[in-house]
């Protein structure tokens, strides 16, 4: 309830703050799609992926090269991109699960890091597709009876892309299979000897994550106008894992708020102050210590404290 | 969701709201009007901070000059960090169009990030001024698709023109190219094959290592024996390593470089082995005019170094916007007008006289330019300098072609010209 009262505050406040907050909060949402599909992985199967950027990376660059080569996606099929974009998102983490589930833990981390950097390499290096490091320039957003190009219609366009990914991801964690993911994070073993075929689950929750980032890379693409190899560098794929744990892995809804304080603190804090990177850094490492939960974490952590402390006065 | 999940959920989300009313709040109001607001995107931090620092130190330079009062305008500088990465570029282009309501912004430094913000122009209809990134097609085959780009510096295969047929004129016949593996070494090599090999040249290899190789120790060994010369084109820490490398591997063979192989912003961190290339731009400290020996002395006592390209371009850039508004009695034109204006601009700069093409790309001298270890302008102390050894007036972005048949041709590239002589 509090989250859908919040979503719709979100809503009806954004069309009335300046121009340039519309862009930015357009931003955090298109993140917050692929923060939450990371939390799935991260938070409730207990995978650890660097490799994030790789799906928004397909993405983008299958919306801006459709868009340029075959001036396709700029109408009602839009709507088609959305749906190829999904799917090869998809398709991608299906072929890299396939190497990155014989791994856990570090490992884990490491390939999930190696294909990232094979989707960065690519779009750097196949400059004939991808421009190379000068990217893709999208002619214009779609237009469909509503102008996307208009930035308050974009907006509600990503924000109903966010709701229903957040509503899909919850009804997903809610189901059985997302209760048999936190038991794998829990204990993997134990779920293997209830009869569970834990490496399924976790390809198949991998290979969904895949999808959501492929969503986020088309509504990126079309939020910048713009598609560069430094959207899928490694510095993406840390943000996504940052955000999540920002904001309190396992919750999803965490994820959007770490995708809000990452985007304000790097895009907004940064026109204003030369230390905002001091800042980001040491709410990272602030957050690490303090608050494993993240920013969701902190009404538990004073309810705990607070018990800790009525606790010691009874002993007394 | 239990009961403890959605006190949480409901405490995040407060003080994100919260986040979003307090940066409303302090968002900037439309200024008066007789302010000129300039935007400036340049890398403050990361691998590029110190270009983008003397980028900011050329244009502030000349706002102290002048006092921020730009014939009645007082001028508003505001500085974005770029991080020299197109999407970050983007985000402050659109910043300072939106919120800070610039009259224009100015700067980027990479080709890509020039690629990325001239859309930005033509989407928001704000003037984009670029004194560095150079990508060719800017003002060439995609000029019209950006009305409200204007370039104050150069295009990557601007010098380069001249310099191939001067490589004929020395009587070099064979040439092996190493350059940086990118759209900007690509464009700038290209326009030194075109020339060399119209005038009867060879470039008979081509070498690219990776941007931001270090060590060339992989590529030196495999250049040809029988080159005459060699072409370098690097950027960065590479033009630092790259000719103590070559050195170090016995070269006898005169060596050619692009523009920023030897730029004043790398030179005085050279060493002796780098005396006698010869390089091409349209800017060396050494020049020996007064306006420039003056800005030399000037910009060395205050920054404590000999200014580069980089620093000179935007001191110049700045000098155009004040001509402009000058000319409109110190107020801002309009977007169109100040195009059109700033188009049809001549003006006598501390690189020479430079005017604006009707694609709206700089013609300029181009410098021949030798590093010599010498004392100049007065200092006490041998230290390298880029002497200008031959001086080519008003070359366009076209050099010596016709503008409609260059522009036939496609953009240069690691694949244009083709490497005919290879092998």
């Amino acid at each position: 309830m509090a989250v859908a009262g919040l979503l719709i505050a979100l809503g009806l406040i954004t069309p009335y703050t300046n121009s340039f907050l519309i862009l930015l909060i357009t931003r955090a949402l298109v993140l917050a799609i692929l923060a939450m599909s990371l939390d799935l992985l991260l938070g409730f199967t207990g995978l650890a992926s660097l490799g994030q950027a790789a799906y928004l990376g397909v993405g983008a660059y299958l919306t801006a090269i459709l868009a340029t080569k075959y001036q396709f996606g700029l109408g009602w099929s839009f709507w088609l991109v959305i749906v190829f974009a999904i799917l090869i998102g998809a398709a991608t983490a299906a072929v890299f699960g396939l190497f990155a589930m014989r791994a856990s833990g570090v490992y884990f981390l490491m390939i999930t890091l190696a294909l990232g950097q094979c989707v960065w390499g690519l779009a750097y290096r196949w400059n004939s597709l991808t421009g190379g490091d000068n990217g893709i320039n999208l002619p214009r957003r779609p237009a469909f009876g509503i102008q996307l190009a208009d930035d308050v219609t974009y907006f509600y366009v990503v924000f109903g892309f966010f709701v229903l990914s957040l509503l899909l991801l919850y009804i997903l964690v809610e189901s059985p299979f997302g209760r048999s993911l936190v038991g794998i994070r829990e204990r993997e073993v134990r779920m293997r000897i209830l009869g569970y075929n834990t490496w399924l689950h976790k390809y198949v929750a991998f290979v969904i994550a895949g999808g959501f980032g492929g969503l986020a890379g088309v509504l990126w693409a079309h939020a910048n106008g713009q598609v560069s190899p430094e959207d899928v560098v490694l510095t993406t794929s840390v943000d996504a894992l940052l955000m999540v744990v920002l904001g309190g892995p396992g919750t999803l809804v965490g994820g959007a708020i770490g995708a809000g304080i990452v985007v304000f603190m790097r895009e907004y804090l940064s026109t204003l102050v030369p230390w905002w990177q001091y800042a980001l850094g040491g709410l990272y490492v602030l957050t690490i210590l303090y608050l494993p939960g993240g920013v969701l974490g902190i009404p538990e952590r004073f309810r705990q404290s607070g018990a800790l402390f009525i606790n010691r006065r009874i002993k007394r | 969701m239990t009961r403890t999940g959605k006190l949480r959920v409901q405490d995040g989300l407060i003080a994100f709201v919260g986040a979003l009313f307090g940066t409303y709040l302090t968002a900037a109001q439309p200024a008066a009007a007789e302010e000129l607001r300039i935007g400036f995107i340049a890398p403050m931090t990361g691998p590029f901070a110190q270009v983008g620092k003397d980028m900011v130190n050329g244009f502030e330079m000349y706002m102290n000059d002048v006092k921020g009062d730009f014939a009645g305008a007082t001028v508003k500088f505001i500085v974005e960090d770029d991080q020299a990465k197109p999407p970050t570029g983007v985000l402050k282009a659109e910043k300072l169009i939106r919120q800070d309501q610039v009259h224009m912004f100015v700067g980027g430094v990479l080709a890509s990030t020039g690629y990325a913000l001239a859309p930005v122009s033509a989407r928001e209809k704000v003037v984009y001024i670029s004194p560095i990134a150079a990508a060719d097609d800017l003002t060439q085959r995609d000029g019209a698709k950006y009305p409200y780009f204007v370039r104050t510096g150069w295009s990557s295969s601007q010098p380069n023109h001249p310099f191939g047929e001067w490589a004929c004129g020395e009587g070099y016949k064979k040439i092996a190219v190493v350059a940086a593996d990118y759209a900007f070494g690509y464009e700038q090599v290209g326009g030194f094959q075109k020339t060399f090999e119209d005038c009867g040249g060879k470039i008979i290899q081509k070498i690219w290592p990776p941007l931001g190789t270090i060590d060339f120790g992989p590529f030196l060994p495999t250049v040809k024996q029988d080159a005459d010369a060699i072409f370098t084109l690097m950027v960065g820490p590479m033009s630092l390593q790259f000719p103590k490398q070559l050195a170090a591997s016995g070269n006898t063979k005169p060596v050619l470089g692009g523009g920023t192989s030897y730029d004043e912003f790398v030179l005085p961190s050279m060493g002796d082995e780098v005396i006698g290339h010869v390089s091409a731009l349209q800017y060396s400290a050494a020049l020996e005019n007064p306006k420039n020996e003056a800005f030399v002395k000037k910009y060395r006592a205050k920054f404590g170094k000999v200014p580069s390209y980089y620093s000179e371009t935007n001191y110049t850039t700045a000098q155009m916007i004040h001509e402009i508004i000058k000319n409109n009695k110190g107020n801002f034109p309009g977007q169109e007008e100040f195009v059109k204006q700033l188009a049809a601009l001549k003006l006598d700069t501390i690189r020479g006289p430079v005017s604006i093409d009707e694609m709206r790309n700089p013609v300029q001298n181009i410098y021949l330019k030798k590093v010599e270890k010498k004392k100049m302008f007065g200092y006490d102390k041998e230290e390298l300098w880029n002497t200008v050894i031959k001086t080519y007036p008003n070359v366009t972005q076209f050099g010596q072609f016709n503008k409609e048949e260059f522009l036939k041709t496609p953009v240069y590239s690691r694949d244009f010209p083709p490497c005919k002589f290879c092998n």
